[in-house]
């Protein structure tokens, strides 16, 4: 189908009823889209916000409602159809259609969930927006109950329950942002706390080794055991098969009745196999977030060449979420005007930031940093844990990360979205 | 138009100060400041992408 061949009230199809879907699909109507909207979501629950879950939640502070982010009556103003609990699981681009089936109870492997042909149906569309994000990535279980994973609210409240019941300790696995946030949150609840991470130094990869280092030290200052250049060989399970404990491939355990693990996330593209998109970490969109005529993809699971980095990225952050739900929702509806003429459309091009939250402590971090950039320090100092440092790669202003600065991390962001170049940025630390 | 700013909620990103420095400001203290609490029609384009990018979604606009 080409634009001149759509319809005169289109269907458009959002998949994934997370944040950048639902962003997407309030964009729809803002953009004043006349069309008809489906939302389609596996989650049994309205589209809600991921980031308080490690903290509010976790805490045991906020109740899930509050997580919210579409309460019915804005899901009524936007006059879609929502499909919650249900999964699509497939797409057939040259018939544009989607098979969709109801999504496995909570908790159920997918591997052991069996659909029958009765239980799929076929949903046709002439605009489709892929949000379908990711999942976290697991460790085999060996069949025991006890270990987590955290991403949705399900999971939340499984871990907040684990919680409640006072365990005589919380092994995380892995020390990258969920992982930390978690420690965090069980410390915060008085909970004893090992944290067991395979790199030498947590983020150390991401942030460098002097400021990975200073988050190992918040860490232990607040009294988490911290096993670091580790990894788990196994678990070890008690009886009715809970978790009693983690083997380190160093050969120690740690005694543990409650274990989370944060070890990353895969994007959610199995059900695109065979589709004719392109799949590599992520659905490949063009610089526009185009995957192919008439189907964009937005957030966690979209891929894309970023034109001012020059790099071909996916980013996880909420912001990006928030952005390229709305990004995408329009140029679905240029499309529809334009066809897919990408060269004419503005390319997306965002400075990707995101926060963390840990202990006292705020974490920030805009543009995208390598090991080998350039760094300096542009105020305090990592001894007072409040500080901003710039990155620089060829010449350029790339990257800014602060503790507690949250001020300076936008002032340099937008320096960045300036193309700004190291010295300016350099002379704008000295003003 | 008025802007409310739930205070129990903000953290200080300064997101908000990124879209709309006239109206937000994050100062050396690390507290947000709301400079003009009730700023002209013009900037709602703002304060609405203000409102839906703050990561602890703090920002309300109040049409009363």
């Amino acid at each position: 189908m080409n634009a001149e061949q759509a319809p005169n009230s289109p269907h458009i199809a959002v998949v994934g009823a997370s944040l950048a879907g639902w962003r997407a699909a309030e964009q729809l109507r803002r953009s004043e889209f006349g069309g008809t909207i489906t939302l389609i979501g596996d989650e049994p629950h309205q589209p809600y916000d991921r980031p308080p879950l490690s903290k509010q939640v976790l805490a045991g502070d906020w109740p899930a409602e509050r997580t919210v982010l579409a309460p019915e009556d804005q899901l009524r103003e936007l006059d879609l159809t929502a499909r919650f609990g249900t999964r699509a699981i497939g797409l057939n681009l040259a018939d544009r259609t989607l098979t969709l089936a109801p999504a496995p109870p909570a908790g159920a492997d997918q591997g052991d969930y069996e659909l029958g042909d009765h239980d799929t149906e076929e949903l046709g569309f002439d605009g489709l927006i892929i949000a379908t994000g990711a999942r976290c990535r697991a460790l085999p279980t060996g069949g025991l109950s006890g270990i987590h994973t955290l991403r949705t609210l399900d999971d939340a409240m499984a871990i907040t329950e684990a919680f409640d019941a006072h365990p005589s300790r919380v092994a995380v696995v892995g020390a990258g942002f969920i992982g930390a946030e978690v420690a965090a949150t069980a410390r915060g609840r008085g909970l004893e706390v090992t944290m067991i991470e395979a790199l030498p130094i947590p983020l150390g990869r991401v942030l460098g080794e002097d400021i990975g280092q200073l988050c190992a030290e918040l860490h232990r200052e607040h009294g988490v055991d911290l096993r670091l250049g580790v990894g788990v060989e196994h678990f070890v399970g008690g009886p009715e098969d809970r978790v009693t404990g983690v083997v380190l491939t160093d050969g120690s355990t740690v005694d543990a009745d409650v274990v989370v693990v944060g070890i990353g996330v895969i994007p959610n593209t199995e059900w695109l196999e065979g589709s004719g998109l392109e799949l590599d970490n992520g659905v490949m969109c063009d610089e526009t977030c185009l995957a192919a005529p008439g189907v964009v993809a937005v957030g966690d699971v979209a891929c894309w060449r970023h034109v001012t980095f020059d790099e071909v990225m996916r980013v996880e952050h909420w912001e990006n979420a928030v952005e390229q739900g709305k990004f995408g929702a329009n140029r679905l509806l240029k499309w529809f005007e334009t066809g897919d003429d990408s060269a004419s459309s503005e390319p997306y091009a965002p400075v990707p930031w995101f926060w963390s939250d840990q202990y006292d402590r705020k974490l920030q971090l805009a543009g995208r940093i390598r090991s080998d950039d350039t760094s300096e320090i542009v105020t305090g100092s990592l001894e007072e844990r409040r500080f901003a440092t710039i990155f620089g790669r060829s010449g350029k202003l790339v990257g800014v990360f602060g503790m507690n600065r949250p001020r300076h991390v936008m002032q340099y962001r937008q320096l960045i979205t300036e193309g700004a170049t190291w010295d300016e940025a350099l002379s704008f630390a000295k003003e | 138009m008025r802007v409310v700013v739930d205070y129990d909620l903000c953290e200080s990103n300064a997101v908000c100060m990124a879209v709309a420095p006239e109206i937000f400001e994050v100062r050396d203290d690390d507290f947000l400041y709301v400079l003009n609490e009730t700023p002209d029609e013009a900037m709602r384009e703002k304060l609405v992408e203000a409102a839906e990018r703050c990561p602890k979604q703090a920002i309300a606009i109040a049409d009363d």
